[in-house]
């Protein structure tokens, strides 16, 4: 499964300041850690209360590529954010994330194809967020054939059917898995499927037994990506698990060194 | 209408593995690299197995008539048997086999078989691969003794195994030596040996792995799909797997009751000689299809068919 780490994110007190007094360190600890614990791209995002988005996403950005040689998430809710980030990546990036709006595809599809990256997209459209399976698979469909308009290989797609917190919308999870299901089917070779893990905990207790929970039941359910903290160690030995009884890795006593290697 | 060219590409691919040292008319031998599956040439990089004669350092008793009359006169001497070997044959190696350490047979000294380890690496221009004499506890002193002897002659060592490795790994990483990591017919051990071993700081690398072998018509398809599947995993990307493979064929196929019997026991099954050649030949073919890396065989009609028949693949 691609791992992409979550922990550069403005959101969290110590990047907050960091970003704040320009203190690579401890950008850079969490990318090399991050990476040594199993991620394969890096997720980058500045947080809500930025006053100046761009500026510390290049900050951001240059800081990490100047430690570490992987790959990058550019996550942010302000589209004018992307395209000086991408053009800073030096490895093929992720664009983290579009909605299934028009508007949005309109504006992200031809930049995935400029910078060739890999687009997140989120099965949200002009009407908010699908309470149903079906809804969700709709505009996954739609994604789809937006993205084959504009000539993005399906293996450049992860589509992600948006993960609501179990505190707030306890139903929704069954739906997401069934979804995550259909999504497979849409196509030969399928998009792929991603989810922000860390959602489905929100404001709950348990926060770390849920996440590893529910990661093992997506993976169950065709999951191949996730963003979230490959920090948690116990996170990553459930899904290393979860591949394995799913046939994906070759088992030996020391299997969860082995994935490490 | 053109058909699209279907090609397979995979993310993992075997390690590439020298043996030998050059200088003073040595030669070394390359193994593995293969980034798909055997001799789909028009897909990736594919690569020839290595042959190694087997040669015993005391004259084996009760081998089949046709063996017998193979090397008989050179049972007694394993330089000459190693020369014959190589100059009539063209074997790419020498698989030294040190039998007579075994404290069932004779029971020999470190000493004694570092002397002719010695003799036979000094006769050929090819690499070696020494084989102890499968008691754990005497190979770790004889082998660690013959290793150290022929230190820095980049040799192959084995058998190393999930409950006994540790000290051929030491002696290996020491004196500059491949290793083999044996598994008994069970891919989950082979992968976990492997581990242990590259656990230890030796290079996976440098490890060729021997998932045991059955003969034709005793075990060899399930060896097989062992190899075949190590082999997928190693082009899925799963590194600890990502070793060469040796299959050691004569002394699993020159075992079976088809190789033995002769002309008055069983008429319907044809000569003997004919027969216990074609046994051994056959499962080295048969090997060849699930990517094997170092074949040890014993006969040399075996050896030469076998050899034609890897010309053929890899034209």
């Amino acid at each position: 499964m691609l791992v992409i780490g979550e922990r550069i994110n403005g959101m969290f007190k110590n990047v907050r300041n960091a970003i704040a007094e320009h203190d690579k360190s401890v950008i850079v600890d969490l990318a090399k850690r991050q990476l040594e614990a199993g991620a394969h791209v890096l997720d980058i995002n500045v947080g809500p209360a930025s006053d100046d988005p761009v500026g510390a996403m290049l900050w951001l950005v240059d800081t990490v590529q100047e430690a570490v040689d992987a790959p990058l998430s550019i996550d942010s809710a302000k589209m004018e954010v992307f395209e000086p980030a991408l053009a800073r990546c030096k490895q093929p990036p992720f664009i983290n994330s579009t909605t299934g709006a028009q508007e949005q595809l309109n504006f992200f599809l031809p930049l995935a194809m400029k910078y060739n990256a890999s687009l997140i997209a989120l099965t949200i459209d002009e009407q908010g967020v699908p309470s149903t399976t079906e809804g969700r698979t709709e505009i996954a469909m739609r994604i789809l054939v937006a993205a084959m308009e504009h000539g993005l290989p399906t293996d450049r797609l992860y589509i992600d059917p948006i993960t609501l917190p179990v505190k707030a919308v306890q139903d929704q999870c069954a739906k997401q898995l069934e979804a995550l299901r259909q999504f497979r089917q849409l196509a030969d070779p399928p998009p792929h499927t991603v989810i922000g893990l860390s959602n489905v905990s929100q404001r709950a207790q348990e926060k770390r037994l849920i996440d590893r929970t529910f990661l093992v039941m997506c993976i169950a359910n065709g999951l191949d990506s996730a963003i979230l903290d490959p920090l948690d160690k116990d996170l990553m030995d459930a899904m290393i698990t979860a591949e394995l009884l799913l046939n994906k890795q070759l088992y030996c006593d020391s299997y969860l060194e082995a994935y490490h290697r | 209408m053109a058909l699209p060219a279907y090609q397979e590409s995979w993310k993992g691919s075997i390690n590439v593995l020298t043996l030998g040292t050059e200088g003073n008319g040595r030669r070394t031998v390359t193994i593995g690299g293969h980034t798909t599956l055997p001799f789909l040439h028009f897909e990736g990089q594919t690569n020839p197995p290595a042959i190694a004669l087997e040669v015993w350092d005391m004259a084996p008793k009760d081998w089949a008539a046709p063996l017998v009359a193979a090397w008989g006169d050179v049972f007694n001497d394993p330089v000459a048997w190693a020369k014959r070997g190589v100059e009539e044959l063209g074997v790419d190696m020498i698989c030294l086999r040190l039998v007579s350490a075994s404290p069932d047979l004779a029971d020999a000294s470190p000493a004694a078989c570092c002397k002719v380890a010695e003799a036979v690496a000094d006769a050929v221009p090819v690499p070696l691969f020494i084989w102890g004499c499968d008691d754990n506890a005497k190979d770790n002193d004889v082998l660690a003794a013959v290793s150290r002897a022929l230190k820095g002659r980049n040799f192959l060592f084995g058998m190393a195994e999930e409950n006994n490795y540790k000290t051929l790994t030491v002696s290996c990483l020491a004196d500059n030596h491949a290793i083999v990591a044996l598994s008994p017919l069970d891919i989950n051990i082979q992968k976990q040996v492997n581990i242990l071993i590259s656990d230890m700081g030796f290079p996976v690398e440098r490890i060729v792995a021997y998932p045991t072998t059955g003969g034709l018509g005793y075990g060899f398809e399930y060896a097989y799909s062992i190899m075949e599947r190590g082999r997928l995993a190693a082009l899925s990307g799963d590194k600890m797997m990502a070793t060469p493979v040796m299959a050691i064929i004569g002394a699993e196929t020159w075992k079976a009751k088809e190789a033995n019997a002769d002309e008055t026991v069983a008429p319907q099954w044809g000569a003997l000689a004919e027969r216990g050649i074609m046994w051994e030949a056959i499962t080295a073919t048969a090997f060849l299809q699930a990517g094997v890396d170092i074949l040890v065989m014993r006969h040399p009609e075996a050896i030469t068919t076998v050899k034609t028949t890897i010309a053929d693949l890899m034209s």
